[in-house]
């Protein structure tokens, strides 16, 4: 009850004293607006971009091992004149060896991904054809829009169809409605039977994250990516790629599969098995034609920069903060001395040290409490436009924000604490004197 | 909150004021000043002593120690019956705060504050309620003649009526002594001469005054005299 009533008079005492110096007061609490503005927005700058990019990789599958055909390094310089044929990559044989001697799979995806372009009447878009099985879905969401995804029956039979996804449809098809059209790939016609979401288009991410550029013929980069059954990729595109050009005037490669993909069945499973796979992969592979590709692992590595990331923004915002509790103590000390009088005074009507501490305090506190409100709005506001105008993700978390606080809290009485020491340690005597 | 006063005890010599053998000395470098040699003194309730001195005399030391601004290096002082010679910082300020009224030369007034809230400070710091303080403060505002002004900021003010904001605020809390120091210093004759019947009018009304002066017309107005030299008593006269 006493202390409440002394505590609303020390801070009305404040209050009116910040009010009278109005200029200082604001000039003071910039520092803290801008250091408390700049943690929350750094923090969810870095927040919203490691959230990104942890989705990103999650949806290559936390329990999913990928295996990708890469070229052998050796092979690019082996080839000295003339033609030669290059034979490298995975094979149907690796999937039937992986499926039969890894316990615990759920499924094996086997793909084949050729760059190609497809045409519809006179539109032209190049792209990944994915050629692979009717269980793909089950290793990597696959958000069927209209129509289907591959059957078991168009694998088996071997038939002309294709499920495009939104992106290679809104290029191709700007009036017609894209399901049950023909759509020309190379030189063959499929037939569109279903419409995916864009965010199943695994291939561009995972070479994002594996650094791997796709090898793209027409050197355009690809748009989207169209599913037809790995049955009819066979057959239609063979496995032998003839590209002309260059040095040695053409080269040849015979590639059976781009893409093994097998998902465990749980998470815990996935370490384990990727030794199991390339224990399998090691004894028919003496060339190095083949990377695995973990996304859990990119996930802890991603998490792991995210952390690296949050710290170096966070250190920095924190240095500004710490900049701006040292312009709040500088003030406060100019406060002191230019008070020291009424420091006397009040001493000399009975004022003790203890009160002296809890008015100099109770300014720097409303300060920066004051500050870190309007940082905290005025960084809440900044990720906002940052999103809004630079399409960048970002996220507040309240951790973030009670961090922002605690800390202006902290620098309050760190700064506050030994200016407002200093005024109550002043002599009474000599205070009064002070002219 | 814990009052550290003990009740006042007039019970044994009843004094108000009692100092015996009391020393000041300053340590200047490695010399040693002693401001105040063996001070003994005694003042009764209702006394109006004014302590006179040329500079250097130790008149500023005895009126920090009477107000305890200062302690002792040796002696005793009691104040109303408690010896103060020895208490703790905290403990001094309580009792400055409840015990002594101030009065200084230049005022000492807080600028940002009006004038209600300047007499109220003293109540502040003595923990009585917002309510009970404001209504002590208009009351001792109207007794020296601003009952019109409170709201007023001490540079809105004349001297004279700053010292006798001054003088509304030393009463706040009812102390045992009121302490001036050169009340009138700052002041043009007339409005001293004011302030002068105002302290008059509190030694009529039994409170114990003690002003520090070096101008025989405002020593004149006390009962007893005491002359400072050289950080003693020299001696003592009665008007």
């Amino acid at each position: 009850m006493m202390i409440t009533f002394r505590l609303k008079r020390t801070i009305k005492l404040g209050l009116k004293s910040l009010w009278m110096h109005k200029l200082r007061s604001i000039l003071t609490a910039l520092g803290i607006i801008f250091g408390v503005s700049s943690v929350i927005a750094m923090l969810a700058i870095g927040e919203g971009a490691s959230q990104k990019a942890q989705a990103d990789i999650a949806r290559l599958g936390s329990q999913n091992i990928i295996i990708k055909t890469i070229k052998p390094p050796q092979d690019q310089t082996a080839s000295g004149a003339g033609t030669q044929m290059l034979d490298y990559g995975l094979t149907y044989e690796d999937a039937e060896r992986l499926h039969y001697s890894i316990p615990n799979v759920q499924v094996i995806v086997p793909s084949r991904i050729i760059s190609q372009e497809v045409w519809y009447r006179n539109k032209k878009v190049s792209t990944e054809i994915i050629g692979t099985v009717p269980w793909y879905p089950e290793s990597t969401p696959v958000n069927v829009q209209t129509g289907r995804f591959i059957s078991n029956i168009d694998n088996q039979y071997m038939q002309g169809i294709c499920v495009i996804d939104e992106e290679v449809a809104d290029r191709l098809f700007v009036l017609d409605y894209p399901l049950h059209q023909d759509i020309k790939i190379g030189s063959d016609y499929y037939r569109v039977v279903g419409v995916v979401s864009k965010h199943s288009a695994v291939a561009s991410e995972e070479d994002k994250v594996s650094g791997t550029q796709s090898k793209n013929t027409q050197g355009g980069s690809n748009v989207g990516n169209i599913y037809i059954p790995l049955t009819t990729a066979r057959v239609r595109f063979g496995e032998i790629n003839v590209q002309f050009g260059g040095s040695t005037g053409a080269s040849i490669e015979k590639v059976e599969l781009q893409e093994i993909i097998i998902k465990v069945g749980s998470v815990d499973r996935v370490l384990p098995t990727r030794e199991i796979v390339e224990a399998v992969l090691n004894r028919f592979h003496k060339k190095e034609d083949y990377q695995i590709i973990v996304p859990l692992e990119l996930l802890r590595q991603a998490k792991a920069l995210a952390r690296i990331f949050n710290i170096v923004l966070g250190s920095i915002a924190a240095i500004s903060l710490l900049v701006g509790g040292i312009g709040i103590m500088n003030i406060m000390l100019a406060t002191v001395s230019e008070r020291t009088r009424e420091i006397g005074i009040r001493r000399a009507l009975g004022a003790k040290k203890r009160d002296i501490i809890m008015q100099f305090l109770s300014e720097t506190l409303l300060l920066t409490f004051s500050g870190g409100i309007l940082g905290i709005i005025l960084g809440s506001a900044i990720p906002f436009f940052v999103t809004y105008f630079g399409k960048q993700p970002t996220d507040i978390t309240p951790s973030a924000l009670i961090l922002a606080f605690g800390i202006s809290a902290v620098i309050g009485v760190t700064f506050g604490i030994y200016p407002a020491y200093r005024a109550a340690n002043m002599d009474p005597i000599e205070s009064l004197r002070h002219e | 909150m814990q009052r550290s006063q003990a009740p006042i005890d007039f019970s044994g010599n009843g004094h108000i004021l009692n100092m015996q053998n009391l020393c000041k000395s300053y340590q200047l470098g490695t010399v040693e000043v002693k401001a105040l040699r063996d001070i003994n003194l005694t003042i009764n309730q209702g006394d109006y002593v004014a302590i006179m001195g040329p500079s250097g005399s130790g008149k500023s030391t005895l009126l920090n120690m009477i107000g305890c601004l200062d302690r002792p290096t040796s002696g005793d002082y009691f104040l109303g019956g408690q010896d103060v010679s020895k208490l703790e910082d905290d403990d001094l300020s309580l009792i400055r705060g409840a015990r002594i009224g101030f009065i200084f030369q230049s005022f000492n007034l807080i600028s940002q504050l009006n004038i209600i809230e300047n007499i109220q400070i003293p109540m502040f710091y003595q923990s009585i309620s917002e309510h009970d303080s404001e209504q002590r403060a208009r009351e001792l505002a109207a007794m020296v003649g601003l009952g019109q002004r409170l709201k007023h900021k001490p540079s809105e003010l004349s001297g004279g009526q700053q010292q006798r904001v001054a003088i509304a605020r030393s009463l706040a809390n009812d102390p045992l002594i009121i302490l001036a120091d050169e009340p009138t210093g700052n002041l043009d004759s007339e409005s001293g001469a004011d302030i002068l019947r105002i302290l008059d009018d509190l030694h009529s009304q039994t409170k114990t005054l003690i002003t520090v002066t070096h101008d025989d017309n405002i020593a004149a107005h006390a009962e007893r005299v005491i002359h400072l030299f050289d950080g003693k008593i020299e001696k003592e006269e009665y008007n």
